[in-house]
């Protein structure tokens, strides 16, 4: 089966992580229709009721809209995309500068370092 | 809107054992539940009886607001330990005889994932392995539109990639307003798919909830919940 969850979170919540995820990366295209709840349930190997509670969460925080007959649909508003885009970043900023945290890294350090790495340099630099 | 399943005091003893120690439970309709507990727990004893073939020493039962019999047997979809069939028959055997059996098997529905399975309906059932047997027994006994489905470890003894195919053959054939109940072992494999989850312990109801909030609640998966409540 196609998705990976773990273990210590409700698996809607990680359902609605990866939906996002595909909205930011484009995977999703803004206005694009899903497909049925049953089919998204069986491409994920999850049950259909979890399915739809995630569905139904991302339509509360206004990430995807139904229309009445024609299905589900992702939020047309570019903005949204870019919100999410933010977020995901964001998020990903935060775990990096914990775990370089850990390691013992400031942030000037990082950031240092990334723009080396950016360069090629980092073989003859803070590596070796 | 009523519960689809009704279990008051059940009570079966083998002995001096109890195997169901005045356990009641009540499951409505269009959920995925899993039973789970440890060997010896009263899983099985809890799926025949509810599938009619165990009579329980007291307590009351019903599945949609009938007592078990025949009537609660229409609707009732059984995928027993062990797969029954003669190993005489034919696979296309033991569909004429759901066919003739069931009311609501769709012949067509089993053909077509036996096809999908790559199994020759002319194979007689003794010339199969265990896992094909097995597969097509589930094949079967998910082909009915039943109301309840009663799956007693439905994964016993295939291998991974086929386990997945039965996860996917049950998710794609019940319908909303059916009830499925999966006795197993295998926590970790069925656990994205169920709603909620039953613990049995010794014949009594340890634990009932629905998946998502065992891991809100304990930050863990079921599998590590299972593992932790029934630790030897």
């Amino acid at each position: 089966m196609e998705w990976k969850f773990t273990d210590d979170i409700p698996i809607y919540q990680q359902i609605m992580d990866i939906i996002k995820q595909q909205i930011a990366s484009g995977e999703l295209a803004v206005g694009e229709k899903l497909p049925s709840v049953r089919e998204m349930a069986l491409a994920a190997g999850v049950n259909p009721n979890t399915m739809q509670k995630a569905l139904a969460e991302l339509e509360r925080e206004g990430l995807l809209y139904s229309k009445r007959t024609a299905g589900r649909f992702v939020a047309e508003q570019e903005e949204i995309k870019k919100g999410l885009q933010e977020e995901l970043l964001m998020g990903y900023i935060e775990t990096f500068l914990k775990n370089m945290a850990k390691l013992g890294y400031t942030v000037e350090e990082v950031v240092e370092i990334i723009l080396k790495h950016e360069k090629g340099e980092e073989k003859d630099g803070q590596f070796n | 809107m009523d519960n689809l399943i009704k279990c008051e005091g059940l009570t079966k003893r083998y002995g001096k054992n109890a195997a169901l120690w005045n356990f009641s439970v009540e499951i409505p309709a269009g959920k995925i539940i899993g039973l789970l507990g440890p060997n010896g727990s009263g899983k099985t004893t809890l799926i025949k009886s509810l599938s009619g073939i165990l009579m329980p020493d007291a307590g009351k039962m019903e599945i949609a607001g009938k007592e078990i019999g025949t009537e609660t047997k229409k609707i009732v979809s059984y995928l027993p330990e062990r797969p029954y069939f003669s190993s005489a028959l034919r696979v296309k055997d033991t569909l004429c005889f759901f066919e003739d059996f069931y009311g609501d098997f769709q012949r067509k529905t089993a053909e077509e994932m036996l096809k999908t399975l790559q199994i020759d309906t002319n194979s007689k059932i003794g010339s199969l392995s265990k896992g094909t047997r097995e597969k097509v027994q589930l094949v079967l006994v998910m082909s009915r539109k039943a109301k309840v489905y009663l799956l007693d470890e439905p994964m016993g003894g295939v291998d991974p990639a086929a386990r997945d195919f039965i996860l996917k053959t049950i998710l794609t054939n019940y319908n909303e307003d059916a009830s499925v109940l999966i006795s197993t072992h295998l926590i970790s494999d069925v656990e994205k798919i169920l709603d909620e989850v039953i613990f049995i312990k010794q014949g009594k109801m340890a634990l009932y909830k629905s998946v998502d909030e065992i891991r809100m609640e304990e930050k863990k998966s079921v599998d590590a919940l299972f593992r932790e409540v029934f630790a030897c």
